[in-house]
């Protein structure tokens, strides 16, 4: 195997991806699951269902919907070309996209537990102590959601790293544009590059684990400083 | 107009605006199955203890006058300053209260010192009426500053908690309970400094408790609740000694006597204490002399006499009238009201023994007292 063939744009391209999804992730899943843990609304579990929805169904047709939503003849697709953005798909932009969706419930649900946890009472004690809605949400509830921002973004990021079935839908395998780690690697073993294969997928999984075990570690450290 | 709690005139020259410069509040409020039907005044001075039985609304009409709760229908007003009407309520953030909760409720994410300023800050830099270094001495909490809260004792949390709430200078104190979820021991820590807030700082307070002790202890004026509704409104001393209210019927139902320490007898180790009519004595506690104190004499410590007691080892003893006799909740026992110098007495005796002395009503009869708990 020659290295010095090695091509690494797979990789800072995923992981260009994995952090601008996890960025938009946190911007878009802390208010939903601060909304989420708080609503009375009736159409609550509603949404609960439809953000829970990439945890079930096969990724293909997340992907297969977004391209025709995101396509020429899709809605979304006529609205990003009539504002001068062109077409999203087989783009960065489509990539991001479709990871955030694919990614969404892996960071809600964690910070939405952690709002939840938290109760009305520090809220509530924040209030008499005259700190506006606003001031609560920022010096009371993040902070003490940390741990599930932290737990949110991580497992956003993780599962960024590891999608396949909707990137390649929606992004297709066009090399420093779209073409990621995981459809990388599917192309290697296409050609029989076996070795080529190893590295990013070992890489990958060293990588994964790493992640996780720091996540792991981190969660179970606060535990014991607690007792 | 916009209307700003800060501005203590905002509504001084509105003529629409209460007139009643003491506490007034009216709350209804419609749970599954609760309802709240509150109407009451009191003085905007002193302890106001609200009391009653759990699930009598406590908590709820104190949630409701934070604004933490919306009621139906709500008014509220504190020494003229319109908080809540038909046409307008304050979000709590706004509102001029200071809440101690039942559990201390500490900010997790904070240490001591800035659980303690996290209000402090939050409000204009003139209308801190307390300072800071003050507060915390006073509650003893200087050595604590630098803790983590869950490295803080029951009564230490409560503490830090009231300094907390005193440290937003509040126009009203709100008390929910604060010695409810302590043990013993912290609320034998807490209780001085409760006493002698109210003393040192002339904040009113309305105190929630379902402990007839505390609120004998540190009430000045008593609201008491029973189903969602006001039962009873006044002084402390009527109110415990009225014959129609349950709590006079308490197996440790007590009257609460404001007195005056006159003077010390080194000799025997005791302490007399006056009041308008009579005269007590107490173990010596070396109080200085003039000082404002309380009597608490429970209603089965009180015997009654036609003539003046001799040769008897208890010597508390002065003269009453006779108010009222009604029936206790034992039928061998009736409760004999008692009046002496414009305060009320409890006198539970035998139904044999106010036939055989003849005790009716505007009679001058003797009042023994086995025993007097000195309050504060």
């Amino acid at each position: 195997m020659d290295f010095s063939q090695f091509d690494s744009q797979p990789i800072w391209l995923t992981f260009r991806l994995a952090t601008t999804t996890t960025l938009l992730l946190l911007c878009i899943a802390t208010p939903l699951a601060w909304w989420l843990a708080n609503t009375r609304c009736r159409f609550r579990q509603a949404i609960n269902a439809l953000v829970a929805l990439p945890l079930v169904l096969p990724p293909t047709v997340i992907g297969f919907y977004l391209l025709l939503v995101l396509g020429p003849k899709g809605w979304l697709g006529q609205l990003t070309e009539s504002l001068g953005i062109g077409l999203l798909p087989f783009t960065f932009s489509g990539l991001v996209i479709g990871s955030v969706i694919y990614s969404l419930p892996f960071a809600v649900q964690p910070i939405q537990n952690a709002f939840a946890a938290i109760g009305r009472r520090p809220l509530e004690v924040a209030a008499t102590l005259r700190a506006s809605p606003w001031d609560r949400f920022v010096s009371v509830a993040l902070p003490l959601a940390k741990r599930g921002l932290l737990t949110g973004a991580v497992l956003g990021f993780a599962h960024t790293l590891g999608e396949f079935g909707v990137v390649l839908m929606i992004g297709g395998n066009i090399p420093g544009q779209t073409q990621v780690l995981s459809v990388a690697i599917f192309d290697h073993v296409e050609a029989y590059e076996y070795g080529e294969a190893h590295v990013l997928a070992a890489g990958t999984l060293v990588f994964s684990f790493l992640v996780l075990l720091t996540l792991y570690w981190r969660i179970d450290q606060r535990r014991t400083d607690k007792i | 107009m916009p209307i700003s709690p800060l501005n203590k005139e905002s509504n001084a020259d509105n003529p629409g605006a209460a007139k009643h410069r003491g506490i007034e509040a009216r709350f209804q409020l419609k749970h599954k199955d609760f309802e709240l039907d509150i109407n009451f005044t009191a003085p905007a001075k002193g302890v106001t203890g609200i009391f009653g039985p759990s699930g009598s609304g406590k908590t709820t009409l104190l949630r409701c006058i934070a604004g933490l709760e919306k009621p139906d229908q709500g008014y509220f007003s504190v020494k003229g300053h319109c908080w809540q009407d038909k046409k307008q309520s304050w979000p709590v953030h706004r509102r001029p209260i200071g809440y101690v909760f039942q559990e201390a409720s500490l900010f997790p994410h904070l240490n001591v010192r800035e659980n303690i300023e996290y209000g402090w800050q939050r409000i204009a830099k003139n209308q801190r009426k307390l300072k800071l270094d003050e507060v915390v001495a006073w509650l003893g909490l200087e050595t604590l500053l630098h803790r983590q809260t869950d490295q803080l004792s029951g009564g230490q949390r409560q503490r830090v908690a009231i300094a907390r709430a005193l440290l937003t200078s509040p126009q009203l104190l709100l008390m929910d309970e604060p010695l409810a979820s302590l043990d013993p021991a912290g609320k034998a820590e807490i209780l001085p400094y409760l006493e002698s807030l109210y003393q040192e700082l002339d904040i009113p307070v309305l105190y929630v408790s379902h402990s007839p002790q505390e609120v004998q202890q540190l009430g000045d004026y008593l609201i008491l609740l029973n189903q969602g509704r006001v039962q009873a409104v006044g002084e402390l001393n009527t109110l415990l000694t009225d014959p129609q209210l349950p709590i006079a019927h308490f197996e440790d139902a007590a009257a609460v006597l404001n007195a005056r320490v006159i003077s010390h007898d080194e000799e025997f180790h005791l302490t007399s204490l006056g009041f308008n009519g009579g005269q007590v004595s107490v173990s010596y506690n070396g109080l200085p002399i003039g000082h404002q104190a309380r009597l608490r004499i429970c209603a089965r410590d009180v015997s009654l006499a036609l003539i003046p007691p001799q040769q008897i080892s208890i010597s508390n003893s002065f003269p009453v009238r006779i108010v009222s006799l009604n029936p206790d909740r034992d039928p061998s026992q009736m409760l004999v009201r008692c009046e002496t110098g414009g305060q009320n007495l409890l006198a539970r005796i035998t139904r044999r023994s106010v036939s055989l002395l003849d005790i009716v009503p505007d009679k001058i009869v003797y009042a023994q007292v086995k025993s007097v708990a000195l309050m504060k």
